[in-house]
């Protein structure tokens, strides 16, 4: 090999750095790229405690979560009688007591959005739903948490509205905006139900 | 077209998610490479195992097919761990 073919060969050692400086930032901004793509999730608000509403968002909540989404349920206002197991009324304000008193004291209590007729339309839905052997909602939201589906009650409307944390059903995570927003920037689907 | 496979769900009379939800319960306990037999009387689940199938990394829709015994529609779905 002569001289000159030698020097062709021979690593140069400016170039290198350049070239090295143009991976590290390709990795840093590869790096910032990935920090903002969309992750396999889903978020849901449940503003609702219509029994329609919030069985249509269990539908997704456990679809989405067996087609391998991760799923955070943000329960806030009406939405949290869904996840009371019973109500009471001890230490509560006259306001809060009359809230409690006029709002369902757990899901089987929910009402329909449209047609409830004093309760008798969300019964005639359920009876309808069996009959078509379509899971009731008690059923979806125990497969909901089966299914490691998130669970997030609002810190805020539970404790405007005077509902403690006793009166919730187990399991269930407190947060506020900046919990359900985490898990929503991250999430392909937001949905407000 | 028949289609090999190692386990059976019987889906049938169940409604949506349900047929969804337990067929990916039954996906996790294969071994990778065997295949789940579906069969489900829900005509939604159709576009919901093809959907399911676009989304999920783990898994092949590896065939679908549509029976009639006795005036009901059986819809059958075969699945396949892929991961």
């Amino acid at each position: 090999m002569d001289a000159s073919a030698e020097a062709r060969l021979a690593p140069d050692p400016t170039r290198m750095q350049v070239l090295e400086e143009r991976l590290l930032d390709l990795e840093k901004r590869l790096a910032q790229v990935e920090g903002q793509v969309a992750e396999d999730r889903v978020a849901l608000v449940v503003f609702s405690g219509d029994l329609d509403r919030v069985l249509a968002a269990f539908v997704i909540a456990t679809g989405a979560a067996a087609m391998g989404q991760q799923v955070s349920m943000f329960f806030t206002f009406w939405g949290l009688s869904v996840l009371k197991k019973d109500s009471q009324l001890a230490g509560k304000t006259l306001f809060q007591k009359m809230m409690a008193l006029m709002s369902p004291a757990s899901s089987k209590g929910l009402p329909v959005s449209k047609m409830n007729y004093f309760g008798v339309g969300a019964k005639m839905l359920r009876s309808m739903m069996k009959e078509k052997n379509v899971s009731s909602l008690e059923e979806m939201i125990s497969l909901a948490r089966e299914l490691g589906v998130r669970v997030i009650a609002c810190e805020m409307s539970r404790d405007v509205m005077g509902i403690k944390e006793s009166e919730l059903v187990d399991g269930v995570e407190c947060g506020g905006v900046a919990s359900f927003l985490a898990d929503s920037l991250k999430s392909r689907t937001s949905l407000f139900i | 077209m028949s289609q090999v496979f190692d386990k059976l769900l019987d889906a049938r009379g169940l409604n949506c998610p349900m047929p969804l939800v337990n067929a990916r319960k039954e996906i996790g306990k294969l071994a990778v490479g065997q295949v789940l037999k579906v069969v489900a009387t829900d005509r939604g689940s159709v576009a919901d195992f093809q959907g399911w199938a676009k989304v999920a990394k783990n898994l092949d829709l590896v065939g679908q097919e549509t029976e009639s015994t006795d005036g009901t529609d059986l819809y059958v779905h075969y699945v396949k761990r892929t991961a």
